[in-house]
């Protein structure tokens, strides 16, 4: 089980990437941060970066603002 | 001849001691920046490394830390002066300058934490990436979701490894800015990057 925000489960599948992840919850690229277990992935990366089982991922939003 | 450490006597003991050593760049002087640079150097950091290519506008005034006689000035001239005129003994250095990710590495390396006070989303990823890429063991202090007015509560802090926001992380700038709910995103980036600096030195 992969956790998001500390808040949804997602169910974990072997080779699971980033990207695939992001799909899964819907979330669009733009304008978003991501880190696996507390390192961050570059976009560039998402694609490859494979997420392992029980990892903690955060998806931040960037607000246009400051 | 002013005593440039009575500022600090009501400081929390031992804070101004660590902050007085160490190195915050903050990438933008608008509302988050030039919020944060005063809230910063009152708190009594040793040194700033600001960066921005404006100028000051009338309609800055309702946020960010300038005056009506800054208008027209840079606002890295401008809050140059009002920071001096807090504690003129602060070591700073500023950039009239566009930030890319070619130039961050080389302005900001001497920092020991970034303060991201950019008003792009787009910009705020590149910077984040750019920071993490370059000096993956350094903090950097965000904010995303700052705009209107009120639902101080939605306001959170959130981590994850060496990244923080700060913010709603939803509220965008088209529905308007408001003075105090700008200055509490700015300050809550400023109390985080305290603890995380007072932190790591114990």
């Amino acid at each position: 089980m992969i956790s998001v925000n500390n808040r949804d489960k997602v169910k974990w599948h072997k080779a699971m990437t980033v990207r695939d992840l992001l799909q899964k919850m819907h979330y669009s690229y733009s304008l978003i941060t991501v880190t696996v277990n507390g390192e961050f992935v570059a976009k560039e990366d998402y694609e490859e970066y494979e997420v392992p089982d029980n990892a903690e991922v955060t998806v931040f939003h960037l607000a246009h603002g400051g | 001849m002013i005593e440039i450490e009575k500022i600090f006597e009501r400081n929390v003991p031992g804070v101004r001691d660590i902050l007085l050593k160490k190195t915050v760049a903050v990438a933008g002087c608008g509302g988050l920046g030039s919020n944060a640079a005063v809230a910063l150097v009152r708190a009594g950091i040793g040194k700033l490394i600001i960066a921005d290519n404006d100028v000051v506008d009338l309609s800055n005034l309702n946020r960010q830390y300038f005056f009506i006689d800054d208008v027209g000035k840079k606002k890295t001239d401008a809050i140059a002066v009002h920071l001096k005129a807090i504690n003129p003994g602060l070591k700073l250095v500023t950039h009239f300058i566009e930030l890319t990710p070619g130039n961050v590495p080389e302005l900001f390396k001497e920092a020991d934490l970034l303060i991201e006070a950019f008003d792009w989303a787009e910009r705020k990823a590149w910077l984040i990436q750019t920071w993490c890429t370059h000096f993956p063991d350094r903090p950097v202090i965000c904010a995303s979701g700052l705009a209107g007015y009120g639902n101080t509560a939605a306001l959170r802090i959130k981590r994850s490894g060496n990244i923080v926001i700060c913010g709603d992380e939803e509220s965008d700038m088209s529905m308007g800015l408001t003075s105090s709910r700008v200055a509490i995103a700015a300050n809550m980036q400023v109390n985080v990057t305290i603890e995380i600096l007072v932190n790591e030195q114990k």
